[in-house]
């Protein structure tokens, strides 16, 4: 019992806690609902060479030297897209999250270390968007959630989006090796680009399907239940009841027979 | 009962007190008051002499012998949190618009039951933990039956006289799932609501009465406003009565057939060793009672079980990914998983889905009656018609305790194939060879498991054996006198000994003659054929136990100070089973 109370955070703690993760939550929000703004607006000439260089020598090996896309040369397998059109919010997702570069080929480009900056993602997101009319970065006020609806937005999440990425976002599986990803920790943009551009097996939600709104909604349906307490104690990873049943079978069943045998054993 | 005994020496009118009892000190005032209770209670109901059979009557101890306890006590704890959450639940589908303290769920549509159960986890003074006290004790009393099951198949303690209480405890284990289903139906969560439509389509897969069942059950198209209201009765009065009637039989059958124990010294078919119910069971199961709803409680304050939140209002268009029924119902979604979709046939126009109908609506009942059937076809095949209240210990019935390994591992197979998309995206791995891969596991990987678990049985009898007649080789080598050398084994005594020498040998039924004297053929030499057959498949590489005699012969040589003991041994060894000569038998007393 001493043990258990000295392990309890204290309220303090608690506090101290949650007004750092507001400070970082606000720092990260203004990172990211100001850079866009001017990436999108000003694409200048200086930009669209900059990413040119930079597309040239980390993707053009499988996209192509000049985005036209490759075949691998075994049948009809591609080894990377073609590039015009996908727009600059496809760059700004799949560079931004780490998915590409890929570091090798495989059934889906996993999440991974981002590996340039966000100054030369901007840059190969204006020349890629340069090359032929495509979705464009939301700017901050398309992905402001403090703006949403969270309620709404769960409706068009359960609709739309919970059949593979589960209902509270962790992820869930799609055929032979595909996955939809978890969400946590996915920031409001990507989320907002994936909806807009349809990465990997993902369907494309365009504004006609899901509104500019209805997306604003749905990411602040995902900020609020990543934001919200726990209640009723540890999610087991909010997979649903299989996790529920392992730790039903080895948890509670483990501790049953523990006291079990210690009774058993108990002279009477 | 003791009375004062007379030395021989005495004068014999002190023969007039004989019979005579020591004047008791007077009761304290507490246990007269209590006497006073209990005998105006015996006055007027005649109750004394069946408690006292009760509180006499004697358990042996033993850990396994407690799952079935965990099973009753997360049932009692089901039953009172239950009845606290009847106080708020509404069993309607009754439309209405959520404006409760969960933030993500303002103004959405919903039924009356899922905004009460809302209300329940975030508006109710304790509400969430009773509901969470609730699921999780209803999982492990799952569980718990389960564990309990296991325990009562592989030490045989089906046997004469218990198969009616195996066949009761087989029923009350599919009533214990059908009535967790039905609860996790009722919150009208996203969820349960997947569930019930999932049942739905396993009705209409019924060849020719499908979508008739189905509309008598939801009383019109899916999902109606019925399912929840009838449900609600289901859950909360059918199956609990039924439930709880079967139990008092179970545990009724239980109190008046004796416990069965494991062997052991002193532990014969006609005794049972153990302590009587009061003062030391008593104590002992009502203190478990109190740890097993402690568990239940620590598990239910630590960990979320359906956060139905998160799941939203059940809405027919919507599903989540990872929807799974709780884990007792998982052999039957898994089942539904894996069975290949080439089943569904179109004969004359018709549809008839054994895709579906074969995993989800075949299994149960076959499951089920092959459980309850068990205890029957083993006494069949047998030939054993003796009543049996000392266990087996697993490894001494090996083609069983296989059997029973084999059958677990098929319910693994079904229960895990549940879980494939979960498996897929923790491990990384493709859905599709999940899924292959429980389709040829299940029938490759009963007769494995029966195979390795038969043969680890033999083995292990062996080694019983081997430890009866060489005891423990000590490592020690020794030299004689004369210049020769052993390894001085260390004896066991008669106490370690006794519990691997104590079971019948067994062997194969003898095939009788097909025809009686006058050549005619006999009328059941088919069945007999088959019985022998099975007798030779269960008792053909038997592994018995040491007798007497070969334990006698098996104690000469080096080890010259342990032989007298062991001769002496020997001589104290009767047969208590006259039947089986071979048996050691039981030491007497």
């Amino acid at each position: 019992m001493n043990a258990l109370a000295a392990r309890r955070p204290r309220p303090a703690t608690t506090v101290l806690l949650l007004i750092l993760a507001l400070v970082l939550g606000a720092a990260a929000l203004v990172t990211f609902a100001t850079r866009p703004a001017s990436a999108s607006s000003a694409a200048s000439g200086d930009q669209i060479a900059q990413g040119k260089a930079l597309f040239q020598a980390s993707c053009a090996s499988c996209h192509g030297i000049n985005a036209q896309g490759t075949m691998t040369g075994s049948g009809t397998n591609v080894a990377g897209p073609a590039l015009a059109g996908v727009g600059a919010a496809a760059v700004d997702f799949q560079v931004g999250t780490g998915r590409m570069p890929m570091a090798a080929p495989s059934i889906q480009a996993p999440r991974s270390k981002v590996q340039f900056s966000q100054e030369q993602i901007y840059a190969m997101a204006a020349y890629i968007a340069s090359l032929a009319p495509g979705p464009a970065i939301p700017t901050a006020a398309q992905v402001d959630f403090a703006k949403g609806n969270a309620a709404v937005g769960g409706e068009i999440f359960r609709v739309n989006c919970a059949m593979c990425h589960n209902f509270a976002g962790s992820g869930g599986a799609l055929t032979r090796g595909k996955y939809a990803p978890s969400l946590a920790g996915s920031t409001p943009t990507h989320i907002y680009e994936a909806m807009l551009t349809g990465p990997q097996s993902m369907p494309i939600f365009s504004d006609s399907d899901i509104s500019v709104v209805g997306k604003r909604d749905v990411i602040a349906y995902l900020k609020a239940i990543s934001k919200e307490p726990t209640q009723g104690g540890s999610r087991l990873g909010s997979l649903g009841p299989v996790s529920e049943g392992l730790f039903a079978w080895v948890f509670g069943l483990g501790l049953m027979v523990a006291a079990a045998v210690w009774l058993g054993k108990k002279a009477a | 009962m003791s009375t004062a005994t007379t030395p021989a020496h005495q004068r014999p009118a002190d023969a007039l007190r004989d019979g005579d009892t020591a004047a008791r000190p007077a009761p304290s005032t507490g246990a007269r008051r209590l006497g006073g209770v209990a005998g105006w209670v015996d006055d007027r109901t005649g109750a004394a002499k069946g408690v006292t059979y009760l509180m006499k009557k004697v358990f042996p101890d033993h850990w396994s012998f407690m799952l079935g306890e965990v099973a009753m006590y997360s049932m009692i704890v089901c039953l009172l949190s239950g009845v606290f959450l009847t106080f708020w639940f509404v069993p309607s589908a009754g439309e209405t618009i959520y404006h409760g303290s969960y933030a993500p769920l303002q103004g959405i549509q919903m039924s009356e039951a899922y905004r009460s159960t809302l209300d329940i986890s975030f508006e109710v003074r304790g509400g969430l933990i009773i509901r969470q006290i609730h699921h999780w004790a209803a999982l492990m009393f799952v569980v718990a039956v389960s564990a309990h099951m296991f325990r009562v198949f592989f030490t045989g303690a089906f046997r004469k006289p218990r198969e009616i209480n195996w066949v009761i405890g087989t029923i009350l284990s599919l009533l214990a799932i059908v009535e967790g289903f039905a609860g996790y139906s009722l919150p009208d969560d996203l969820l349960s609501g997947t569930g019930l439509r999932a049942m739905e389509g396993f009705m209409q897969s019924t060849p020719v009465l499908g979508s008739y069942l189905a509309y008598m059950v939801f009383d019109g198209p899916f999902p109606g406003s019925a399912i929840i209201p009838r449900l609600y009765s289901v859950h909360v009065l059918l199956i609990p009565g039924i439930l709880i009637a079967l139990f008092t039989a179970h545990i009724v059958i239980v109190a008046l057939q004796k416990h069965t124990q494991y062997p052991g010294p002193g532990k014969t078919e006609q005794n049972v060793v153990g302590f009587p119910v009061l003062p030391v069971y008593a104590a002992k199961a009502g203190g478990f009672f109190f740890i097993v709803f402690g568990i239940i409680a620590l598990m239910s304050a630590l960990v979320q079980i359906n956060p139905i939140w998160g799941y939203g209002p059940y809405d027919p268009s919507p599903v989540t990914a990872g929807s799974q029924p709780d884990w007792y119902m998982g052999f039957a979604d898994g089942a539904l998983r894996i069975t290949p979709g080439w089943l569904e046939f179109h004969p004359f126009g018709y549809t008839l889905s054994l895709n579906v109908a074969l995993g989800a609506l075949g299994l149960i009942p076959v499951m089920y009656t092959i459980t309850g059937a068990y205890p029957f076809l083993e006494r069949w095949v047998t030939g054993d018609t003796r009543e049996h209240h000392l266990l087996d210990r697993p490894r001494n019935a090996p083609v069983r305790t296989g059997l029973g390994m084999a059958a677990m591992t098929a319910y693994g197979v079904f229960m895990f194939a549940a879980g494939n998309d979960i498996m897929a995206v923790l491990l990384h791995m493709s859905i599709n060879d999940i899924t292959h891969f429980f389709q040829v596991g299940l029938f490759v990987l009963p007769p494995l498991a029966f195979w390795v678990t038969k043969r680890i049985c033999l083995s292990l009898q062996r080694r019983d054996r081997d430890m009866v007649l060489h005891a423990r080789e000590s490592g020690t080598i020794i030299r004689t006198a004369h210049g020769g050398y052993f390894e001085r084994h260390d004896g066991i005594d008669e106490f370690e000994r006794w519990p691997l020498v104590q079971h019948e040998a067994v062997a194969p039924l003898e095939l009788p003659a097909g025809t009686d004297a006058n050549g005619v053929a006999s009328p059941t030499a088919r069945s007999e054929r088959l019985r022998a057959r099975l007798s030779h498949f269960y008792f053909k590489d038997a592994v018995n136990p040491v007798t007497p005699a070969e334990l006698a012969a098996a104690h000469p040589g080096p080890h010259e100070e342990e032989v007298p003991a062991l001769e002496h041994d020997a001589d104290h060894f009767v047969g208590i089973e006259q039947d089986h000569a071979d048996g050691v038998g039981a030491p007497r007393h």
